[in-house]
């Protein structure tokens, strides 16, 4: 299917298939967002840690109102809940795990991501815009694996999957897969590579919208596992 | 005897001078010292540069201070929030000065101030606009760049529990800050829920030695349920 009419799949959905590419064993930060519902979609028999910025291993999910606790919140400061298992610490051990490698995936929003993989994901540089940057540049750089979780396209239709940021970057070359409402892409050494198309768009539309040499590595039969070679 | 027990706010927070650095714990208002940020309000204490991970939320706490015109600049991570309408308003006026510090650096930086460590090399933001005016090192094949201590005059922070000797206990992810910042400042001033009798506080489980500790109120259980606290015990 051509042109900008392509539907592609809900957050809900996105969220789904993102929670299958976790492995059990992970330790995983969600980031703030849209991110945040991927914890709805993790298997719950499986041992998956997630870590938040502010001082916990082994996040819950959100509590009921009878379980609200001020103490206990994540990265958005929205009250969570403790599962067994969970360990609390200070910030400097927390962004020690982040920038030391001991985190295996975190998943971010994105204003844009560039083909080699750079990430903008904290201020759009507005006059009158109040810069904030978190721990947005710290996950960026410290996990193993970087996730990206965005819309393809913009509110206004331009491709957030760009040649080069425009936007104020959080890190370079830091982002290994981007999952979009439209198709997953893997950040490779020669360019983005669509490894799964989602809803009915096809790899002739995302070159189209996003303007950029797209390499098709989708498999050609669904039961394959292996990533396709590059076309 | 040691003792760093203080009566109350105000006397916790006597002797902040003007143009003090002020480091401020809390992760949102969880671990946030209220307490003492409005006895630092009647204080009186003006230009100050407070660091802190966030600029305020609502209009209490932080905000409170800075609505008050008593901050000349903040040094935190993540300025903007739904309810940060009080630093909103007074950045784009031009009427107070931010540094914008990823959450790593900061936490590092208090971290190396306290230990003593003259400066360190963080990946965090190289190749970044927080880069500026930096010193730059490729160590490995990696860019790095040099980020310096940051030091506090005080460190205002929230604990949970505390003896006589500022020995401190947090709770949850209200710990946050708290143990880097106690170790940064020239006077760190605590308040907690309760403080309890010496040798109360199980040894293995103090999060910041009293060393680290120069004052210490208690300000009233905040927790009714909680598990560790016999109602009769609760202050309601």
């Amino acid at each position: 299917m051509k042109g900008a009419s392509c539907r592609g799949v809900d957050r809900r959905v996105l969220a789904a298939r993102i929670a299958q590419d976790i492995p059990e064993g992970s330790y995983v930060n969600l980031g703030i967002g849209a991110p945040t519902l991927i914890s709805n979609y993790l298997p719950g028999d499986l041992d998956i840690v997630l870590h938040t910025e502010n001082g916990l291993l082994g996040m819950g999910p959100e509590p009921t109102a009878a379980e609200v606790d001020p103490d206990l919140i994540n990265a958005g400061k929205l009250p969570v809940t403790e599962l067994p298992g969970a360990a609390y610490f200070h910030h400097a051990d927390s962004f020690g795990m982040m920038r030391g490698g001991h985190l295996d995936i975190c998943v971010l929003g994105a204003f844009q991501v560039s083909q080699a993989g750079d990430l903008a994901n904290w201020h759009t540089g507005d006059a009158g815009a109040v810069p904030a940057v978190g721990g947005a540049m710290d996950l960026a750089i410290g996990a193993k694996q970087v996730f990206v979780m965005m819309d393809l396209l913009g509110r206004d239709g331009t491709s957030k999957l760009v040649a080069e940021c425009s936007y104020p970057l959080t890190a370079a070359r830091c982002v290994s897969r981007v999952y979009t409402d439209r198709a997953i892409f893997d950040v490779t050494r020669y360019g983005l590579a669509v490894i799964e198309v989602l809803g009915d768009s096809s790899v002739e539309h995302l070159r189209e919208v996003t303007g950029l040499d797209l390499i098709d590595a989708v498999p050609k039969h669904p039961a394959a596992t292996a990533v396709g070679s590059a076309s | 005897m040691i003792s760093k027990v203080v009566s109350d706010p105000d006397d916790a927070v006597s002797g902040i001078e003007d143009g003090s650095t002020i480091l401020m714990s809390g992760f949102g208002m969880a671990g946030h010292p209220v307490a003492l940020i409005d006895a630092l309000l009647d204080q009186g204490a003006g230009d100050l540069t407070v660091v802190s991970n966030n600029a305020g939320n609502g209009d209490t706490g932080l905000a409170a201070l800075l609505k008050a015109g008593r901050v000349r600049k903040v040094i935190c991570s993540f300025p903007r929030q739904s309810d940060s309408w009080v630093f909103d308003g007074l950045y784009r006026s031009g009427e107070i000065e931010l540094e914008l510090v990823p959450q790593g650096n900061l936490a590092e930086r208090l971290r190396a101030a306290g230990a003593g460590i003259g400066a360190f090399y963080t990946p965090t933001g190289y190749g970044t606009s927080v880069a500026a005016g930096k010193e730059t090192r490729t160590i490995g094949g990696r860019g790095y760049i040099l980020e310096y201590p940051l030091h506090g005059d005080y460190a205002l922070i929230g604990a949970f529990r505390a003896d006589r000797w500022g020995n401190l206990v947090y709770r949850k992810t209200a710990r946050n800050f708290g143990p880097v910042m106690a170790t940064a400042a020239r006077i760190t001033v605590a308040q907690v829920d309760r403080v309890v009798g010496l040798g109360e506080l199980d040894p293995e489980t103090v999060v910041t030695p009293g060393i680290f500790v120069d004052r210490v109120v208690a300000t009233g259980e905040r927790h009714r349920l909680h598990d560790d606290v016999a109602p009769a015990e609760v202050a309601v």
